[in-house]
Formats: C-alpha cells, structure tokens, sequence
C-alpha cells in the first residue's frame, strides 16, 4: 500500500496508524509534522497551507514510490493538510512500516524531507504582530538537495 | 499561440492574478516567466522555484506548445 493525499480536514493518527498493520512488518516508523507557536523568534498564532492539490498527490505518490525503491518497505501513507490551522494540530502526517527498522526510519525520512522541497504546497504564518508572510523554507531545500543525490546513485 | 497561465500563493498576491490566459511567443517557460516579470513589476523580486506545464512539473527550458496550461509556483514551504 502506497498512499498520498492532502486533507482539508484534521488527521486522525490513530487510525492511519491502524492502516500501516501488516503481518510481514516488524517497524513502523511515523512522523507528525505539528503547527508550532514559533517561527525564527515570531510568534505565530495559526498558519494557512495552499495546495495544489491535482500535482500535489501526484508528485507526492512519485516520491512514496521512490523511498520504496531506496528503501524498500511494506506500507506507507502521507497525509498534508490544506486551509488553516492551529497551533499544535497536525500539519503532515508520514507513516511506514517494514520488515526492519532501518528501512521504516529510512524510507519515513526521504518521504518527509521530498514532500518538503518538491510539493506544490505553500506555507502562511499568522503572527501575534498581525501580519502574515509566506515561508520559503531553504533550508529544507538543502536536504532535499542531498536525498535527490542518493537516488541517482542508487 | 495561447497560454494558460496560473499563479499561486505569493505570485497570486504579487499578480492580483490567480490564473488568465494569453498571448505569448514564448518559447520556453523560462521566457514566459521573464514576460509575466515584465508585465507584473511586483513579481520582480522573486525567483520563481518551480514550474509545472501541464499538471506534470517541468524544466525552465521546457518547449511550450500552443494551448498550454503553465503553472507558475514559487518557493514550496510544505510540511
């Protein structure tokens, strides 16, 4: 199972949890990426994701398929949200499961670091100040950069 | 030939534009987005990070055909 969508509503963990269940798996690795009340000293008070949702799941199963390649593992799904958000909810949700656990950490890690850099989604954070801005997030590019690298050499 | 062209998040605010079509002789999407610089000042300042023809993501020196739906996006902050 190979699953990739954006999520207008709130994700429910546990239940992707659940989905990742397989009885050839020993590792199930997750990352929950969350809002946080902070950007770069600013407070933030909520944040606004805009997806592009048709490439977006497209380009997201690409980069699921690809830590399988790398990485081979059993299941994985990857969820992003879209629309506003508060702080503390869940904003990207990655979850593998594998025979090992150094694929599961492996392959949860690639798909966390490409769907950053690589999916037409864009980031608004809401400031205390009353402003807001749109996030350029570089150094994630840097990451991005690296793993791309890894796949050529596979 | 005709262009489809969108913009999104910061390059929507910059434009005032979500989406229009034109009339371009572009021939690379690198030199439709040089155009759409000149026609909208307020994308001057940024780079664009990445472009999309056709729902399918593209190189800079993507040859554009006529009836092309391009997407402009700047910097990616998923995540």
């Amino acid at each position: 199972m190979k699953e990739f969508r954006v999520s207008a509503e709130p994700i429910n963990s546990s239940e992707l949890q659940r989905s990742l269940n397989d009885a050839a798996s020993g590792a199930c690795v997750v990352f929950e990426g969350w809002v946080r009340d902070h950007h770069e000293g600013r407070a933030v008070l909520r944040l606004e994701y805009e997806v592009y949702t048709p490439l977006a799941e497209k380009e997201g199963l690409k980069i699921i398929a690809e830590a399988c390649e790398l990485h081979p593992f059993n299941k994985a799904v990857c969820i992003h949200r879209s629309g506003l958000l508060e702080i503390g909810e869940c904003a990207v949700w990655v979850g593998v499961s594998s025979a090992h656990r150094d694929e599961a950490f492996k392959a949860c890690r690639y798909i966390i670091d490409q769907a950053k850099v690589r999916l037409p989604i864009w980031k608004k954070e809401y400031y205390a100040e009353g402003d807001a801005e749109w996030v350029n997030c570089q150094r994630c590019a840097e990451h991005g950069a690296r793993d791309g690298q890894e796949l050529k050499h596979a | 030939m005709n262009i489809k062209v969108k913009y999104f998040a910061i390059f929507r605010e910059a434009t005032g534009v979500d989406s229009e079509s034109i009339s371009s002789s572009a021939a690379t999407a690198r030199e439709l987005f040089a155009e759409a610089r000149k026609n909208y000042p307020g994308l001057e300042k940024y780079e664009a990070a990445l472009v999309a023809i056709n729902d399918e993501m593209a190189g800079w020196d993507s040859p554009l055909n006529d009836g092309d739906e391009v997407l402009f996006f700047p910097p990616v902050a998923g995540g």
